[in-house]
């Protein structure tokens, strides 16, 4: 390959393929490389694709990408070894497309394919080894041997990034600030999906557990229903499984057999076992964007917002991708892609959401190392429940009566009040 | 549902299966290694300890870099398997 292209676009996810489909539909010579056999080979999520981003790119995507089914009912469900208390939030029968459930494997190479049609070329199969570079300036990559010269580099090559290291950009990923995800992918027949979650046609449920899923570690479960399929998994902070001496397999596996759980996904059959890390330490870790000919989006820039709920990943890639795409476009027009005018892309993320989030949440991290999230209060809210709602024959006490007793020995009034604060503050 | 092993979970898993390992042990440094901490947190279970030797399969490798990122001993020479090999997921 000798021509040079005006962008090369390192990892076909959501944050790639964005970059690459922006650019190419503006007629940029792009090449967007992957180094699995198929884009998606190497991608799973544990979360919900939010819309509203794509359809800016791609009006009405949902209409032809693969999504499995847009999601009607968020549940947060808190679990104790034998209960579970949940609030369920469900407007089943709206035809907004807020969210969806997506199986990545299906999704990305939808998307890649997209970015061919518009005249970008896809190159799969492809590891990328090393930036080519020119004198103090990102000038292309080494791949298969080859060098392979652009303008500019997009480095969206998820949370382990290779390229933005290799820049002195990399994201420094420690056990901290990383959290691991396992999940099963669960084949059930699409009518028991729909009767058991209570969902009308193509609606799907987003259920995020905390508690016992974890053995009351920093982290939680989650369980998205797909067409005919659930994906269910759980994610940990890296450190705390390790001082715990936890495995995630393990913590998969009892969350599973947990009552409530295993309800959920009786009858089903397993196809498919998956691990990943997501960036969890906020604007904290988030490196330097650019630099002279190369810039960074998604996971390899750390552009995941942690709320607690959930962590939330692919949006931010998506919008990542397309700041990044706009600001190649300009440098283009200016013919200049050193560092001065790739500064545009920051400014960019600082006016969207990805960036006022990610400002917004600061203290999210720091808040979500409270051991109590994930032991003390899934068991207080449970075991509280538990007293609400059992009648033993003896005469009834008020609530508040039951839930300074569940209190007891569990955390002080003063203690709640505190962790009630700095969750005001965090998130 | 039944419980599965690890060997049973990974068995589920289309892997394109290169002929060179992509990520590397040093012997020398686990060996004094006392954590070990490669044993829990990689969620393979690629990590092995047999006859007081860690050692690595790299054929089930779900590509995650964990491992990297815990041993901070510096015994892992780590890299992504060469293009198109390794695991290949069919829902992800």
């Amino acid at each position: 390959m000798n021509e040079r292209f005006d962008a090369i676009v390192v990892g076909a996810g959501p944050a790639g393929c964005a970059a690459a489909y922006s650019l190419a539909k503006e007629g940029l010579q792009v090449l967007l490389v992957e180094r699995g056999k198929f884009a998606g080979a190497k991608n799973m999520t544990g979360g919900v694709l939010y819309g509203p981003v794509l359809n800016d790119l791609a009006p009405d995507f949902w209409k032809e990408a693969p999504v499995e089914r847009h999601i009607s009912r968020h549940v947060i469900a808190f679990l104790s070894e034998r209960s579970s208390l949940s609030v369920d939030f469900n407007v089943t029968g709206s035809d907004e497309h807020n969210g969806f459930s997506v199986l990545r494997s299906k999704f990305d190479r939808w998307f890649a394919h997209k970015v061919e049609q518009v005249g970008g070329i896809v190159a799969t199969g492809l590891r990328v080894d090393d930036l080519l570079w020119d004198k103090q300036r990102v000038a292309g990559i080494v791949a298969g041997g080859d060098e392979i010269a652009g303008e500019v580099v997009i480095a969206a090559d998820g949370v382990n990034s290779g390229l933005a290291k290799k820049a002195g950009l990399g994201v420094k990923l420690s056990p901290e600030n990383v959290n691991q995800g396992v999940k099963e992918v669960i084949k059930m027949p699409r009518e028991v999906i729909e009767e058991r979650f209570n969902l009308a046609d193509e609606s799907g449920a987003a259920i995020h557990f905390l508690g016992f899923c974890t053995k009351g570690v920093h982290g939680g479960g989650f369980l998205y229903t797909n067409k005919e399929s659930l994906s269910l998994g759980v994610v940990a902070q890296l450190k705390a499984l390790v001082e715990n001496n936890l495995k995630s397999v393990d913590l998969l596996e009892g969350f599973k057999a947990h009552p409530t759980v295993k309800e959920l996904v009786k009858g089903g059959t397993t196809v498919e076992y998956s691990a990943h890390l997501v960036p969890a330490g906020g604007l904290k870790m988030m490196p330097r964007l650019y630099t002279d000919g190369l810039l960074v989006a998604g996971d390899a820039a750390a552009l995941v917002l942690a709320t607690g709920r959930a962590l939330e990943g692919m949006n931010f890639a998506l919008a990542s991708g397309m700041a990044a795409a706009e600001t190649v476009k300009r440098a283009k027009e200016k013919g200049d892609y050193g560092k001065e005018t790739l500064s545009c892309y920051e400014k960019l993320l600082a006016d969207s959401f990805v960036l006022r989030d990610l400002k917004n949440f600061r203290r999210a991290p720091h808040f979500l190392e409270n051991q109590r999230i994930y032991s003390t209060y899934p068991d207080l809210v449970c075991g509280l429940a538990e007293r609400i709602f059992q009648v033993d024959g003896n005469p009834k006490e008020k609530v508040w009566q039951l839930a300074r007793e569940e209190m007891k020995g569990k955390v002080s009034l003063w203690r709640l009040i505190r962790d009630g604060m700095s969750a005001r503050r965090a998130i | 549902m039944n419980s599965m092993t690890m060997e049973e979970r990974l068995a589920l898993n289309k892997y394109d299966v290169d002929t060179e390992a992509h990520i590397r042990l040093k012997e020398e440094v686990c060996r004094e290694c006392e954590p070990r901490s490669c044993l829990y947190v990689c969620p393979a279970e690629c990590f092995k300890l047999r006859e007081d030797k860690i050692t690595f399969a790299y054929e089930g490798c779900l590509e995650c870099g964990s491992c990297q990122i815990f041993c901070d001993k510096g015994a892992i020479e780590w890299s992504y398997p060469r293009g198109g090999f390794g695991v290949a997921f069919e829902y992800g």
